[in-house]
């Protein structure tokens, strides 16, 4: 087990190196040189001359990615134009509300997607099928930034249930500052704020979530019923366990391993779609700051921005091929 | 004669391969036509005529005008039209490449799989829309940068289902015949083991499709696609949004064209995957 993880993890080194190569040719694909890219507009021909100095522009091209490389592994991706802090200071802040977020929509997507999938895939063709299938495609088939835009018109507008931005209502107590609302809250006893943070996250979530719920139902759906022909299932039904039992006991747990593996897969898609929802409810988490770092030019806060989504999302796939072995014992760390 | 037609077009008419077909034949048409029978030119601007509610089969405009009183209708043709130009391009392309490099990885195997697969697994460590919003954040905006932008994420797809394909393809019998015939390896690759890839890329095509749509969009609404001037529907939904609190139909269209256009490839999709390849079943949806 341990010899398996130590080889994944050297494993995805040369992924790392590659991913940084990528985005460095990115930056000096972009047209214009990086300085001016890198410098503010108000920048004089001398300031320009000597921040290609600075910043070893005048060195050949693998002499600056191997500067770049050795930054970006200490976790230096220079400093905001907009907010004048480092880089990794400013998404620190803002990732804790981008995490509370996607775990939240991880939650609704599996606590939906799950049981749809299961009572479909048992039942093919039965009208627990047909109403499943519909969830699928209405989640895999919804852009999640115009079903944001329409909970806020008919959720927070028209029905005024839940509000319609941000994560807290102005002038209710937060419980910490660890940037965890809600959990935090919690924590502390709050429950008033908890409660706040809540009604903030229902509607993004829920935008967020949709998409992984039809994904996770298609997937738990076929993998139910290729399961339900094994012969375990036959011989658990024939001793005489329940339906219920042997459905949510024996079935789920051999159709889990799809379901985890394409799960994982697509929390890249709710990372990325993460971007686009925390932009439509003003979500203050890491993807509005990418977009909002676009719009306003702030190139080291787009490269370590978007460095640091693609790093997250090689390790939750490092994580998933642990939980494989966890979920289905068979699957022996040897190979 | 009438009996081998049945044969051939019985199987095709599955519900979900019906409206799927039928949504995209409208999208087809609706694009295709839209110089003709769009009421309106779509950047017309009348600011008399703002923010003008549908007025459904009562007045000039149907479904109502934007802020600077453009007719919504005419800028949803021409947005169909330019989701799927740029959609069918970006397919086109990202089946190509990623069929012919996973033809070249999975029948020479060694070292070239080796360089394919491992370009292939960085792009996939990315998650999906994000190198698209970098590629389009440091290139800039363009129709050039956005299809190169989506295709980036795309061609991995049928790379990866390609390459397994042919790898299983290399010892096989006709491929083995090819050889003892005296083909060379780039007349096997291309006439022997790419046409055999077809049906399955057919299949992550259609879903690719859909994806390279919602991505459009995506990237329009975020203001990293085409450039202003052209009207789709992720631009407008983006305009839409500033209004939401008072003109609700300048959101409300676009997605609908957008989500509606999305399920129905989706369902085609799926059922040409039951038709054709029900081994790609497991993948659940499409990609990114």
């Amino acid at each position: 087990m341990v010899g398996y993880l130590l080889r994944r993890a050297i494993g995805t080194i040369p992924v790392i190196l590659l991913i940084s190569l990528l985005v460095f040719l990115l930056i000096h694909a972009a047209p214009g040189d990086p300085a001016d890219l890198l410098l503010s507009d108000q920048a004089t021909p001398q300031d320009v001359a000597e921040a290609r100095h600075r910043w070893g522009l005048d060195q050949p091209l693998y002499v600056q990615y191997l500067r770049f490389l050795v930054n970006v592994l200490k976790g230096d991706f220079g400093t905001s134009f907009r907010y004048s802090d480092p880089v990794i200071t400013v998404i620190g802040e803002r990732l804790p509300a981008t995490i509370e977020l996607a775990v939240v929509s991880l939650l609704i997507a599996v606590a939906l997607g799950l049981p749809l999938g299961v009572w479909a895939g048992a039942k093919p063709n039965s009208w627990a099928d047909n109403l499943g299938s519909f969830f699928g495609f209405f989640g895999i088939s919804m852009p999640n930034f115009w079903f944001g835009i329409m909970l806020i018109l008919v959720v927070a507008g028209y029905l005024n249930w839940l509000p319609s931005s941000g994560r807290s209502t102005y002038g209710i107590a937060r419980g910490s500052e660890t940037g965890f609302y809600i959990t935090a809250s919690l924590l502390a006893g709050n429950f008033a704020a908890a409660w706040d943070g809540v009604r903030h996250i229902i509607l993004p979530a829920i935008a967020l979530g949709t998409n992984m719920m039809g994904i996770i139902m298609r997937v738990t759906r076929s993998a139910v019923l290729e399961v339900m022909h094994e012969d375990f299932v036959r011989t658990a039904r024939a001793k005489g366990v329940p339906e219920r039992a042997v459905l949510w006991r024996h079935v789920l747990r051999n159709a889990l391993v799809p379901v985890i593996t394409v799960g994982g897969l697509e929390l890249g898609t709710l990372l990325s779609g993460s971007i686009i929802v925390e932009t439509v409810f003003a979500w203050p988490g890491s993807g509005s700051l990418l977009i909002s770092a676009i719009e306003s030019r702030d190139y080291p806060l787009i490269t370590g921005t978007v460095i640091i989504y693609t790093l997250a999302f090689v390790a939750i796939n490092f994580m998933i091929d642990i939980l494989y072995g966890f979920v289905d014992p068979r699957i022996r760390f040897e190979k | 004669m009438r009996a081998t037609r049945w044969r051939v077009i019985r199987p095709l008419l599955k519900p979900k391969i019906v409206v799927g077909a039928g949504i995209v034949l409208i999208l087809i048409v609706a694009g295709a036509l839209a110089p003709w029978i769009a009421p309106y030119d779509p950047n017309a601007q009348d600011l008399a005529l703002a923010l003008k509610p549908p007025q459904w089969l009562f007045g000039a405009h149907v479904l109502g005008t934007d802020a600077v009183g453009r007719d919504i209708l005419s800028r949803l043709f021409y947005g169909a039209r330019v989701s799927l130009i740029i959609a069918v391009t970006v397919v086109l392309i990202s089946g190509v490449v990623g069929v012919g490099l996973g033809a070249i990885s999975g029948y020479f195997a060694g070292l070239v799989d080796f360089v394919i697969q491992k370009f292939v697994e960085v792009i996939w460590a990315f998650p999906p829309l994000l190198l698209a919003i970098a590629i389009m954040a440091f290139l800039g905006q363009g129709l050039g940068n956005l299809i190169l932008a989506l295709v980036m994420q795309r061609w991995i797809s049928y790379c990866r289902v390609a390459r397994g394909q042919a790898l299983s393809m290399r010892s096989r019998e006709f491929v083995e015949a090819a050889r003892a015939l005296g083909a060379s390896d780039a007349r096997i690759v291309v006439r022997h083991v790419v046409p055999n890839l077809f049906q399955s890329a057919v299949v992550i095509g259609t879903f690719a499709m859909a994806s390279a749509i919602i991505s459009e969009a995506a990237l329009s609404f975020l203001g990293l696609g085409v450039p202003p001037e052209i009207p789709t529907w992720g631009s407008m939904l983006a305009d839409g949004r500033t209004y939401i609190s008072t003109s609700w139909w300048l959101a409300l269209f676009p997605g609908l064209c957008i989500f509606f256009t999305v399920l129905g490839i989706n369902l085609l999709g799926d059922g040409l995957r039951d038709l054709l390849d029900p081994r790609l079943k497991r993948s659940g949806s499409g990609i990114g």
